[in-house]
């Protein structure tokens, strides 16, 4: 027998004993030590200072920095500024945020256009298994949603964003419900709500492990049925300013015919995800094909100022084996409902619903002191132990709650109601972003942001569900403010003096830029 | 990749073009490496968002069957092509507030709806596993509630629609089944309407005073009375 299948029988045999087996919760000081020793976030190594633009003497991962003081995809072009599109407002990127921003300055008057670098919906959105965190039940509160994520944050959340986005959960929670989103539900009709790693109170809201699929589902179709136009295919390249601090359109390119095109926005809302895609320290990722935090570097060579840029969430379950799905998210929820996580003894080595910081720290220093399993294509993990979930509640529970997973997995011939699955952090979630007011717009002027793009509603760790609730909060409230200031704006000159400054600040600090940025897509091409 | 072992090659044929490839890889993975970019056909990589609906045939088998690309591995002898995810059908558009009768409506937005001839081979073409023929009947016949629980798990690859001799879009027909179950027929939560109210009207005002007037470390969860 392999290693892995006698290890695996380790699992399978102890299964029964661990039924009841209690598993101490970590305090803050012992949390604070492992996170510490263990979270790729305080790899000193992995790590850089930015030597230009707003956040210059910071610090990030050498991935981000490459990127934001890499070279536009402009620099070597000269490019004619007439616009083939006049507009209020432009949104940045199809996901859950840019359509809900989309929705909102429509509804609110605004003549909006919506640029996306793939299809309108591809993004990670559409990924999320979990749910959305709100505060429905009558034990809970909004109060206690808000120390939650803070405590889970390590306390680094803008307070001003996080009580407005926990604030805003029913309502926008009524704004899904009434728009035809099925969240599920309890006989009496009331919503029905799990329990998420680092939460006091079960709060999350969700379709079965469908959640993003049918937020996105829906909010797409709103945008259709709205006619709202939409422009696939086409990046933005660069953002425009009047030279004076003032966003006021943006270049971007049609993938399908190489043409540039040139956009005059009264305001530019910025919602293009995240940075999964660039495998931060060599990470696997669960984040969509488009994820390569394209919004970062132009919005900071146009000067807008980032937070917390140096965090990253490192989902703890990713799949490992089989090499297909390497990366590939295993829901959280498995945990909430009583999945156990163990070594290649068969051993548990943390509480399974610690904060996500937490538990990636614990399995990463399992494998880093040798009781990680190794798959075959050399990779390290740990046990998820699923099958325990229908030993819990029941047989057929996780065929009826994760339809999706136990597809995924049978695929490749593994039965997760009969035996664990190997998994190990996968890099998830850009915790910081560029930095937003509570109306979601950036330090510079007419630039809005919503989503994972934005930073500081999270502080240094997201938690579970409060993703999926950040990009309808702040969707909404960043179209409803675009479009706004776009009936005050005046503001109307297109340029790129801000590149120019920025090209000269990077001369100047002697930088050689190594990338083109924004990346716009991973190269996976084998140039053999 | 992250390749300790050497898998044995084996031959695929991509869009007409035989390839080598290291067997275990997805039909993207294929592509990737045997050169070959791209733009369209790659979403998620997680069979969720239905970018990279493909067709294919293996060794010998006389059958063309359907796949999302990032989801299936390719073996020796397959041939397989990626089919653009944006064939034309109709995406009609509509106003769920304005509707009093959406059952009826949907005869309205989509009448070819009603002239499924039961051949099944949406159910066939889908890579989700649905039911598709039924689901669309569930339509018809006005059972929503049903309908919606047969297509939760559509990605709206759109492989179901070329194959249909009735031309109907099954996905489109699915959603507005979903939205419409959602918007007209789900009781309302109290809960969730008392909490948006208790909001509206300050109930947590002072709470949030004390609590935000605290330094960061004497911010705790308080015990579930």
């Amino acid at each position: 027998m392999s290693d892995i299948e006698s290890s695996k029988s380790l699992v399978n045999d102890a299964r029964p004993l661990r039924v009841d087996q209690e598993m101490a919760r970590l305090s803050q000081d012992e949390k604070s030590l492992l996170v510490h020793r263990f979270h790729p976030d305080y790899k000193k190594e992995a790590y850089g200072t930015l030597q230009v633009g707003p956040n210059k003497g910071q610090t990030s991962v050498h991935e981000v920095i490459r990127l934001l003081e890499g070279k536009s995809q402009l620099a070597t072009k000269t490019v004619s500024l007439t616009p083939t599109h006049e507009v209020d407002v432009l949104i940045v990127g199809g996901g859950g945020a840019g359509s809900t921003a989309a929705l909102a300055a429509k509804a609110a008057g605004s003549k909006v256009l919506m640029a996306t670098k793939l299809r309108l919906g591809d993004s990670n959105t559409v990924m999320a298994e979990g749910g959305m965190q709100v505060a429905v039940s009558p034990e809970d509160s909004p109060v206690r949603h808000f120390v939650d994520s803070f405590k889970g944050g390590q306390m680094a959340n803008d307070r001003t964003l996080l009580k407005t986005l926990v604030e805003e959960g029913p309502s926008v929670a009524k704004w899904l419900i009434d728009n035809g989103v099925l969240f599920d539900r309890e006989e009496d009709g009331n919503l029905s709500i799990r329990s998420g790693g680092g939460s006091s109170l079960p709060r999350l809201l969700r379709c079965k492990d469908y959640t993003g699929l049918e937020l996105m589902r829906v909010l797409k179709d709103c945008v259709l049925n709205e006619e709202i136009e939409v422009l696939e295919f086409s990046p933005v390249l660069e953002l425009l300013t009047d030279g004076e601090g003032t966003c006021t359109g943006a270049v971007l390119k049609n993938l399908d015919t190489d043409q540039l095109i040139i956009v005059q926005a009264k305001t530019v809302i910025l919602s293009t995800g995240g940075i999964g895609r660039l495998h931060i320290q060599g990470f696997p990722t669960s984040n969509h094909y488009g994820a390569t935090g394209d919004a970062l570097s132009m919005a900071y060579r146009a000067g807008a100022e980032l937070t917390l840029q140096d965090t990253f969430q490192y989902h703890p379950t990713g799949s490992v084996y089989p090499e297909a799905m390497a990366g590939l998210l295993v829901t959280e929820a498995i945990r909430s409902v009583g999945a156990h996580l163990l070594n290649v003894k068969g051993e548990r080595f943390v509480f399974e619903l610690e904060t996500r910081d937490a538990v990636a720290s614990a399995i990463i220093r399992e494998c880093q002191e040798g009781r990680g399993v190794e798959t075959p294509a050399g990779r390290k993990g740990v046990w998820l132990d699923m099958p325990l979930v229908d030993v819990l509640h029941g047989e057929g529970t996780l065929r009826e709650r994760f339809p999706n997973m136990h597809r995924q997995f049978s695929k490749y011939q593994i039965d997760i109601e009969k035996e664990p699955v190997l998994i190990y952090p996968t890099l998830h979630y850009q915790n910081g972003g560029i930095k937003i007011d509570v109306d979601g717009e950036s330090t510079l002027k007419n630039l809005y942001v919503a989503g994972e793009a934005s930073g500081g509603i999270h502080g240094r760790n997201r938690l579970m569900g409060n993703s999926l609730l950040d990009i309808i909060v702040y969707g909404k409230r960043a179209g409803k403010a675009a479009s706004k200031r776009a009936t005050t704006s005046l503001s109307k000159s297109l340029s790129l003096k801000h590149l120019e400054s920025f090209q000269a600040e990077q001369k100047a600090a002697g930088i050689v830029p190594e990338v083109l940025s924004p990346m716009l897509f991973p190269d996976y091409v084998n140039k053999d | 990749m992250n390749q300790k072992e050497n898998p044995k090659d084996i031959t695929v044929e991509i869009s007409g073009k035989k390839y080598q490839v290291p067997e275990g890889l997805t039909m993207l993975q294929a592509m990737w490496h045997s050169g070959l970019e791209l733009t369209r056909g790659v979403g998620c990589l997680g069979g969720i968002c239905g970018a990279c609906p493909a067709k294919y045939r293996t060794k010998e088998d006389t059958k063309i069957k359907t796949a999302l690309a990032c989801q299936t591995q390719v073996e020796d002898g397959m041939a397989f092509s990626l089919i653009a995810s944006y064939y034309p059908n109709r995406k009609v558009t509509y106003q769920f507030p304005e509707m009093k009768d959406p059952k009826q409506d949907l005869f309205r937005h989509y009448p070819e709806a009603a002239l499924c001839r039961n051949c099944d081979a949406c159910t066939v073409a889908c890579p989700k596993g649905i039911d598709v023929r039924t689901g669309v009947w569930k339509a018809v016949f006005g059972d929503f509630k049903e309908g919606a629980e047969l297509f939760l798990s559509c990605v709206m690859c759109s492989l179901c629609v070329p194959v249909c001799i009735a031309d109907i879009a099954p996905n489109q027909v699915g959603l507005f089944m979903r939205r419409a179950q959602g918007i007209f027929f789900e009781k309302k939560s109290p809960q969730l309407a008392n909490r948006v109210d208790e909001i509206a009207d300050g109930k947590y005002n002072a709470e949030w005073e004390n609590l935000l007037s605290l330094p960061d470390d004497a911010i705790q969860v308080e015990p579930i009375s």
